[in-house]
């Protein structure tokens, strides 16, 4: 029972980690009960579980995973979607439209478009499949798109999603980010939206500091309080109608980003005007989507539909 | 250089090399990783005047889809002479002993890496010989396998890589062009740092049996004197991206655990 790394020490491949009764995870190997590092990165122990956090790294697809993709073709009821990494996605046109759709599946999403997808299926011999139920997903439009490095995105996040609904609070954007690196952001002026990306690029850069959810949080103040100074009128409106939504919002019930289906039901039938700002901001992001895709349809008769 | 004349002697009289080296030194190595701003991972090596550059691409799609293997990565190799690398100018088209140098390259590498994890996809590794004065294929190992540790490609350990040779009967650690020429022989080699298993062996000239085992002992510890360069280099350019402040070192109860390991292995404790 030895351990031979500091918490949080550069390792490199091939090094020496643990010996006994550890159990080795992602980034590391066992062989005859020792533990080597399979990656350069940080090593770091749990309990009894030795890993291998990595610094570098294309996006692996996992099952349940949020994505960010490129439609790239259109084959036959199938879009290809690029979403970065070694493997291509496809989405099928009964997990993204309500039937009856178009022949044509290009009329509702085409080359070029960028959805927002959960990942339903991937292993080592087919996939990634993508699917498009679920709030937050579908088509995205306006806004901009930001590329990160997939192994920062842990980050970005935070625990339990403490980083991301800290910078949603404090700067009043609507983001959508994705396990593979891509972060989609729409702020309500320039100024906002130049921040909103020097705080991801921030994360990028510090990525493996302490205290970072802190420091991130004392630059926007920072900044607010100067953009603030420069044009105080259009800040004052804002906050004025938005002042309670931070305490409403309940921001762990919003990070976990695949909600289930009770909860779309929920907010269909709860009038969007009456939400506290926020939700009500990500929940009109799948619209354009829905609109596109089933204009004709009847809400709760196409619900069923896709339930089944 | 200047057109090339075969030395008097490859060792003189005092037991020195023609560089002024004794038989077992090797020349100077500095490691460099992260050298390439496009590359997933890219690391260059100067060792005496050879001078190399690796840039890692992947694990990204295969083209041509025909190659792709269904239960691994495919490894794709490709060393590379510039056409200014050599004395006389190298044509640049790819020759059969750059087609060769890549095989053995990628089968030297490839017992290291966990190619499982990525079925379907390739790994790229481009090697391109900026400066030759000997021992190229050697020295391209040693920085691919840097590349790739850089690239964050799993592996099992990096891979050093050295030739010992033959000249006026002396065995001779790490060849330089003019002894590799001019010599009786050599013997590139190459091991997985953790295990020693040895990658890659070739040999030309003649060797004694004796000779070729004292030869791979002495290659064996300029290895393992090469793994430590490597280890280190790769450390020192982590250490620096990774930019801790001094102050916070010892505070660890924060937020980086936040990654996706975490709720795997919670997961698995409850069990």
């Amino acid at each position: 029972m030895t351990v031979y790394f500091k918490k949080r020490e550069v390792v490199v491949p091939g090094e020496l980690l643990a010996e006994g009764r550890y159990r080795s995870s992602m980034g590391t190997y066992d062989e005859e009960g020792k533990i080597y590092s399979a990656l350069a990165g940080l090593a770091e122990l749990r309990g009894n579980t030795v890993k291998v956090v990595p610094l570098e790294g294309v996006y692996i697809p996992s099952e349940g995973d949020l994505v960010i993709g490129t439609i790239t073709r259109v084959a036959g009821n199938n879009w290809k979607v690029d979403i970065t990494g070694p493997y291509g996605a496809s989405l099928h046109a009964n997990n993204a439209l309500r039937r009856p759709y178009d022949d044509d599946i290009s009329r509702y999403f085409d080359i070029g478009d960028v959805i927002a997808a959960e990942i339903t299926a991937f292993d080592r011999n087919s996939g990634p499949f993508l699917t498009l139920k679920g709030r937050e997903l579908g088509l995205l439009t306006e806004g901009m798109l930001l590329d990160l490095s997939p192994a920062k995105i842990p980050r970005v996040i935070g625990r339990s999603g403490s980083m991301i609904n800290m910078i949603k609070d404090k700067l009043r954007i609507e983001a959508v980010v994705a396990q593979n690196g891509k972060i989609w952001v729409r702020a309500p002026d320039a100024p906002t939206l130049d921040l909103a990306i020097k705080a991801f690029k921030m994360i990028e850069a510090q990525a493996h500091t302490s205290k970072l959810t802190e420091r991130v949080g004392a630059m926007l103040d920072q900044e607010l309080a100067e953009i603030k100074e420069k044009a105080p009128k259009t800040i004052e409106v804002e906050s004025e109608e938005e002042v309670e939504s931070p305490v409403e919002a309940e921001p762990p019930e919003e990070e976990p980003v695949p909600v289930v289906e009770e909860k779309i039901a929920e907010e269909i039938t709860t009038p969007p005007t009456e939400e506290p700002t926020e939700p009500a901001a990500s929940e009109e992001e799948p619209a354009p989507a829905e609109e596109a895709t089933a204009a004709e349809d009847n809400d709760d008769k196409t619900e069923e539909v896709i339930e089944e | 250089m200047s057109p090339e004349t075969k030395p008097d002697f490859l060792i003189n009289p005092e037991g020195l090399r023609i560089d002024g080296r004794r038989t077992d030194e090797m020349r100077p190595i500095e490691l460099k990783v992260g050298v390439l701003k496009q590359a997933d991972g890219s690391a260059s090596i100067r060792q005496g005047n050879t001078y190399i550059l690796a840039a890692v691409y992947g694990p990204r799609e295969l083209h041509p889809r025909h190659l792709t293997i269904n239960d691994r990565a495919y490894l794709r190799c490709v060393y590379r002479m510039m056409t200014f690398s050599v004395p006389d100018r190298k044509r640049p088209a790819p020759s059969r002993r750059e087609r060769e140098i890549s095989m053995v390259i990628a089968n030297a590498l490839k017992p290291a890496l966990f190619l499982q994890d990525y079925p379907r996809a390739v790994v790229d590794v481009f090697i391109q010989v900026v400066q030759a004065d000997g021992g190229t294929r050697c020295a391209a190992i040693n920085a691919a396998s840097l590349a790739l540790a850089d690239a964050g490609i799993p592996m099992k350990t990096l891979v050093p890589a050295v030739a010992v040779g033959k000249a006026e009967g002396k065995l001779l650690v790490d060849l330089g062009d003019e002894e590799d020429k001019y010599g009786g022989g050599d013997v590139p080699m190459a091991m997985l740092g953790t295990t020693g298993d040895i990658t890659l062996l070739q040999q030309d000239g003649s060797f004694a049996k004796e000779e070729l085992m004292e030869a791979m002992g002495m290659g064996v510890t300029a290895m393992k004197y090469i793994l430590e360069l490597q280890k280190e280099a790769l450390k020192s350019a982590y250490t620096k991206k990774v930019a801790v402040e001094g102050e916070e070192l010892d505070e660890y109860e924060d937020d980086l655990e936040t990654d996706l390991g975490e709720a795997e292995i919670a997961g698995e404790e409850d069990e």
